[in-house]
């Protein structure tokens, strides 16, 4: 059966007005310092609309395009991540009363977000966060809390990007799951319009208010044909094939000297990865010492101090920091959620400074095994 | 168990006692305020993150007996900024305590074996509760032996109860010093020597060890050399940790979060983590 609804371009703004209505905060790419990223937004007038990105390792720039796209670019430095762990949150504060004291867990409110322009990768990215969050034995109330509410507008990718190799990780270029509803852009002679997928209850009520028509089988197979071409055109890929093995039985490689005398163990790839979930905590205290509050941030295991212990440092060395990184991410990370902990994005290779590209990084790994 | 909703936010625990057990090593007698009547439940080995109000936290093995339930110990070498501003503390002051975290020794399951106990410096007071089970349940092990190594004499811990358990007729207390001074009448050098001083059974023994890496690799050595089976040695292992609770990411070894999956292991779950450097 057909579900898929058209969607014209210049009724996306009821989309965004829909949301408002509902009391959610809007998500959604703009551009900021010249690069797109994930801010709040009011309108759809807000997008980066008719820019495009270029990306190469260690490249990132924008590019004026001679259209009206909406989503004619691909993932930013910033992921939703940002949202639903935020990099620095107050876990708790305490107040001093004598010889003892009384602490507060958080009572702020908990927003509501809607995500607009989720990419299928970033949809993968955050299942994959939903695991790690929520342990089974544990879960994360910061997260959660702000994980139960979201909405998720995901837009398929009709081009690709220049690091992207989710064909390879199987997460894109198309949303299979775990959105409200799905985009896809579509610019040609009979228009300009959104193929919109429901994928949801939430996100099948919503679009009935919002004026759309049953998409014809022609329209959907055009937006289906340019999905296609995206994943045809993607310059990239990752081998999976025996990840697992090969990292685990590289652990004495040659090749971590290689990398490490490349790496310079600044922690971007760690910060704009959607899926790197490392933290660490911060204590303060006020100036009168009887106000305290403790601090959650984002870590990376890239930091000279992330496996330090008193009398000792468990990894010292950037070739062990660098090994950590790449093994946990494609390796242990299966053994840890059951899942591979990469997506495919490529924003590990477009912002790393001296451009280390994963996928080039596992094949050269291979060549030494 | 957790005693707050949410496992990141700590719960006051005040301090009845503070007993200096070393020049630097304490320990704290802390009364929890849990609720379920005030019992603190936790397994032996499980470690708890203690927070010194506005400083910070430090994952710390819970060192007293499972079976009294209203107070807990926990024995801290004072070393870094926390363990520092906790040794500052007196009776009556309030910390903050998160856990039990972690999973314990196999005391249930080393029922019916011999059981060759393993400590190195600190590495003795996730051990103790150990003890404290098997004596009061004596008559369900076979041969105990404890082999407990620390830096000088007057760096031992508990030194009046090693005294006391030496004095059991069915438990081996051994212990050493890797360098004597002129009263220290006992043996000297690392703790694997005190190995040439028994005998072990090895099909029927279970092992517990804790203690400086280095010194868990080599008694490893000797287990394998009396034919300890892998899957009977068990080991608690040191990481630096964040949560508590497999979340921050800080303490993984390899595929295992050491706060969740640890910090005691079965020796077949991490060997081969053991020889890698930097892991």
């Amino acid at each position: 059966m057909n579900n898929s609804l058209k969607l014209e371009s210049h009724h996306l703004n009821t989309l965004f007005n829909s949301l408002k209505r509902d009391n959610y905060t809007l998500i959604a790419p703009i551009i900021s310092n010249g690069s797109i990223i994930y801010e709040q937004v009011n309108s759809a007038e807000e997008l980066p609309r008719g820019w495009t990105d270029e990306q190469e390792a260690a490249t990132y720039r924008l590019k004026k395009q001679n259209d009206n796209a909406y989503f004619s670019y691909n993932v930013s430095p910033y992921s939703w991540k940002k949202f639903l762990f935020p990099p620095h949150i107050r876990l708790f504060t305490v107040e001093s009363k004598g010889k003892s004291f009384k602490i507060n867990s958080s009572d702020a409110p908990i927003p509501a977000y809607a995500f607009i322009g989720v990419r299928p990768c970033e949809l993968n990215a955050i299942k994959i966060q939903d695991k790690v969050f929520n342990n089974g034995q544990y879960t994360d109330t910061v997260y959660k809390t702000r994980r139960e509410k979201v909405f998720i507008v995901a837009v398929n990718c009709t081009q690709a990007g220049g690091t992207c190799f989710c064909v390879s990780m199987n997460t894109g270029p198309k949303a299979k799951g775990g959105f409200d509803i799905a985009l896809t852009e579509v610019i040609n002679e009979d228009g300009h319009f959104f193929i919109a997928d429901p994928g949801s209850e939430k996100g099948t009520k919503l679009m009935e208010d919002i004026p759309c028509s049953t998409a014809r089988q022609s329209e959907i197979e055009t937006a289906e044909r340019l999905v296609q071409t995206t994943a045809q055109n993607m310059g990239r890929s990752l081998d999976t094939n025996d990840i697992k093995k090969l990292l685990f039985a590289s652990l004495d490689s040659p090749y971590w000297n290689d990398v490490a005398s490349r790496c310079l163990t600044c922690a971007n790839c760690t910060l704009v990865c959607p899926t790197c979930f490392c933290s660490t905590v911060e204590d303060i205290t006020d100036i009168s010492g009887e106000h305290a509050e403790r601090w959650r941030r984002w870590d990376s295991c890239f930091t000279m101090d992330f496996a330090r212990v008193f009398g000792g440092n468990f990894r010292p060395s950037s070739k062990g920091r660098y090994r950590q990184w790449l093994t946990h991410k494609l390796a242990s990370w299966i053994d840890q959620f059951g899942t591979s902990g990469c997506v495919g994005c490529g924003r590990c290779i477009t912002w790393c400074p001296v451009g280390i590209d994963i996928t080039e990084e596992v094949k050269r790994l291979k060549n030494e095994y | 168990m957790v005693h707050n909703i949410d496992p990141m936010i700590p719960i006051p625990a005040h301090i009845r006692r503070v007993n200096w057990e070393t020049e630097d090593t304490f320990t704290l007698l802390l009364e929890p305020e849990c609720g379920n009547n005030n019992k603190f439940q936790f397994l032996p080995g499980q470690f708890n993150m203690l927070y010194a109000f506005g400083i910070g936290e430090s994952a710390i093995s819970i060192s007293s007996d499972p079976f009294k339930k209203n107070t807990i110990s926990h024995t801290i070498h004072r070393l870094g900024i926390v363990t520092n501003s906790l040794s500052q503390l007196k009776h009556g002051d309030t910390i903050g305590l998160r856990g039990p975290f972690g999973s314990g020794w196999p005391v249930e399951n080393a029922k019916g074996m011999d059981v060759c106990i393993v400590a190195g410096g600190i590495g003795l007071a996730p051990l103790r509760p150990v003890i404290y089970s098997i004596l009061r349940s004596r008559k369900k092990y076979r041969k105990i032996f404890l082999l407990y190594g620390a830096r000088s004499p007057l760096d031992l811990l508990y030194r009046a109860e090693l005294e006391q358990w030496g004095k059991f007729p069915d438990i081996h207390v051994l212990i050493t010093a890797d360098h004597g001074d002129s009263s220290w009448k006992g043996n000297v050098g690392v703790v694997t020597k005190l190995f040439s001083y028994i005998k072990l059974d090895g099909f029927r023994t279970t092992a517990m060890i804790c203690g400086p890496e280095i010194m868990m690799k080599f008694t490893l050595q000797e287990l394998q050399q009396y034919g300890v089976p892998p899957n009977q040695i068990f080991i608690s292992m040191e990481r630096n940790m964040k949560c508590g609770i497999g979340l921050c990411g800080h303490c993984q070894c390899g595929p295992k979060f050491v706060c969740k999956d640890g910090p005691v292991f079965p020796l077949p779950q991490v060997s081969h983590l053991l020889d890698k450097k930097e892991i």
